[in-house]
């Protein structure tokens, strides 16, 4: 028995790959985004490929006051919940204007942490639910080059790990995803290694997998998280000497 | 970045662009001149140049009809997705190549065929319209009735007459995912052709040709025809699952084969293998669609058996009138050349009238070769023949033949020339194919 998938940030390429492999689970989708518009192209495509009910709902992570209206107009408490929503802006930029840094900041906090949170209590009310958010790796630990993204999304695994300690124990099951990198339109034309670099496919397979089996913690490439162990457990008088 | 088409051969350093929407996408052309780009399935050189833009992220499917068949979808989308898609519902691709790995665009860029054309024509047969991004980023819709000259020239015009970023195509009623298949040994070349003679009303038919054979037994082929199954034709167990007709996981070729694996004694054996293997299953049998249409996708990746300097396909037309001297001819230019085809394809055309498609009537004759000096000294040989008997080239396949060799085979292209060069098309879109051979 397939549930009703929530998509939040629907136009992202891992969101669009997460569509589709919930789709071909038979899921209902809802796909939220700011432009609900640009979404049908998609959501015809959904309906066509997996046969499946699709709607599309306008969305906008800066609109935290909306948050409450747009879960009480959703045609259905979703079953699952995928955060996909994300913007990395640009580390100088964020660097020397406040303005740019808290709109990284509140696009990959704030907005996603209230939304999922909101989503968590009525969930909660009803009695199960799955709460996944793609989270970084980049919130691991601050680095020079990407630091205020990196924040923002330790503040958003912080928050995703309390979710899931909150419910310990219930039918809510919460997910931090750390896809790594991702070869999608947010990377395209950076120089990364292929051998620590995911599809977008690859993400959404590994997401549906840690739902089947309840998983907490995901790295999408399981080569990341030897990464990740490695960069955290240096000592900070070394890692202050670094350029990562 | 370095790109190549499904040969690997030639290689050329360009730039892979992957717009998203058509706003990304005009945007691009205001660059310089782009090559339209969809799964890399041409053997050659159409799909790579300096700026090559690939549909990769334009691929949505945007309506079906159930009442016509009629499906509208994005460039990008796959043949092997509308099968997943539409299969299920009793649907299939009224054309389709030898893979489903080829996109939409690809498939009207290039006007493919498949084993029923002789029956019912090339893929653009079945196009009812397509989307067209022309030079300045303006669309217009094509179809036999509206923009028609463009409409004829898209077909097989090989992604030059301008950007495909829709279309609507007409898929065909099935009862199942099955075919009912008819294998037969044919010794030599004129049981060959007798065979596709004969068997003219099948709605498929292709054969595997033996290109390594001499003598008495050269063109010794299996033939194998087919149609798709209908519920009366399957038993209890499969009629109940009609398209659930699936071939076996995919092995992938994991690298590249070292040069040597390929050579003339190999070659040898397996051609003798694979008859041996037809003669013994000819007759009637049950296929699924996968393995019949597709046996090759069966092999992900299968172009690294040629080893890291990679492959060219031969592949031409004769007409019927000439068929049996030409096909001869170029056969035993082959077997004395020592070059072996690994894999050769031999199949039955019908009559087709087109603006610039490959398909006339007559036999086309599909070799694949690894890049060696050898085989790579006898191409100019093959051109020559081909070209003696009146036959012509497939653009999609070819990776070589020479400007000169074009224009004597195929005078149709100098009209689309002079039109690309007229309406801004040519310094818009271009490929390094359409530079060789001055298109």
């Amino acid at each position: 028995m397939s549930g009703v998938a929530l998509i939040l940030g629907a136009t992202s390429d891992i969101a669009r790959a997460c569509a589709h492999r919930y789709g071909a689970e038979g899921y209902t989708l809802q796909l939220a985004g700011r432009d609900p518009e640009a979404l049908e192209a998609d959501a015809q495509d959904l309906r066509l490929r997996h046969r499946v009910k699709v709607s599309t709902h306008r969305f906008d992570v800066l609109e935290t006051a909306g948050f409450a209206p747009f879960v009480d107009a959703l045609p259905a408490l979703p079953d699952t919940v995928i955060c996909a929503v994300g913007f990395m802006g640009t580390q100088g930029t964020s660097e020397k204007d406040p303005q740019a840094a808290a709109l990284v900041m509140r696009s990959n906090y704030e907005g996603p942490a209230l939304i999922l949170g909101l989503l968590a209590d009525r969930m909660a009310l009803r009695g199960h639910g799955v709460l996944i958010g793609i989270s970084s790796v980049a919130g691991d630990r601050g680095r020079a080059s990407n630091y205020v993204y990196g924040s923002a999304k330790a503040g958003f695994t912080a928050f995703l790990s309390g979710l899931r300690n909150r419910f310990h124990g219930t039918d809510l099951h919460v997910i931090t995803v750390k896809p790594g990198f991702v070869a999608t339109r947010m990377t395209e034309g950076m120089d990364l290694n292929p051998r620590l670099t995911a599809l977008p496919e690859q993400v959404a397979e590994a997401i549906w997998q840690a739902e089947k089996h309840r998983r907490d913690v995901i790295y999408v490439k399981p080569v990341w998280r030897l990464v990740m162990q490695i960069i955290t457990a240096l000592p900070e008088i070394l890692f202050k000497r670094t350029r990562l | 970045m370095q790109l190549s088409g499904w040969g690997r051969y030639p290689r050329t350093e360009g730039r892979l662009s992957t717009p998203r929407t058509e706003v990304e996408l005009a945007a691009l052309l205001t660059g310089g001149a782009i090559t339209p780009r969809g799964m890399g399935r041409a053997y050659g050189d159409p799909a790579i140049g300096a700026h090559a833009v690939s549909t990769r992220h334009l691929d949505r499917m945007l309506a079906f009809d159930a009442a016509t068949g009629q499906l509208v979808a994005e460039a990008g989308v796959t043949l092997g997705a509308i099968i997943k898609a539409f299969l299920p519902l009793g649907w299939f691709p009224s054309v389709t190549p030898g893979t489903q790995f080829v996109s939409l665009g690809g498939a009207i860029a290039a006007d493919v065929h498949g084993k029923n054309h002789h029956a019912e024509g090339s893929f653009g047969a079945f196009v009812d319209w397509i989307d067209l991004m022309g030079p300045e980023g303006q669309v217009s819709r094509c179809s036999r009735t509206e923009n028609a000259d463009l409409f004829h020239w898209t077909l097989g015009g090989m992604g030059l007459s301008g950007f495909i970023l829709r279309a609507a195509i007409r898929l065909k009623r099935v009862e199942s995912g099955w075919i009912r298949q008819t294998t037969l040994a044919a010794p030599h070349l004129e049981a060959a052709l007798e065979a596709f003679e004969a068997t003219y009303s099948a709605t498929y038919s292709m054969a595997w040709i033996d290109c390594a054979a001499t003598g008495a037994r050269m063109g010794r082929s299996i033939v194998m025809n087919g149609e798709h199954a209908r519920l009366a034709d399957l038993p209890p167990a499969k009629r109940a699952q009609p398209f659930a007709a699936r071939g076996h996981l995919s092995p992938r070729v994991p690298f590249d084969f070292p040069g040597f694996v390929l050579n003339p004694w190999t070659i040898r054996a397996f051609n003798e293998l694979y008859y041996l293997m037809g003669k013994r299953g000819a007759g009637p049998s049950l296929t699924g669609w996968e393995p019949f249409f597709y046996p090759l996708d069966a092999i992900r990746d299968w172009n690294r058996i040629y080893g890291r300097r990679g492959f060219i396909q031969f592949q031409c037309v004769v007409p019927l009138e000439t068929k049996a001297e030409g096909l001869r001819a170029i056969l035993d230019a082959i077997t004395r050349s020592g070059a072996g085809s690994f894999l050769a394809v031999l199949k039955r055309f019908g009559p087709q009238e087109s603006a610039l498609s490959f398909p006339m009537e007559g036999y086309t004759l599909a070799l694949d070769f690894p890049v060696t000096h050898r085989s790579l000294d006898l191409m100019p040989d093959l051109d020559r023949i081909t070209a003696d008997f009146g036959g012509r080239f497939y653009l999609a396949k070819d990776s070589r033949i020479s400007a000169e060799t074009l224009r004597r085979t195929d005078p149709r292209w100098q009209a689309f020339v002079e039109m690309r060069r007229e309406t801004g098309l040519a310094q818009a879109f271009t490929s390094a194919q359409a530079s060789r051979l001055g298109l």
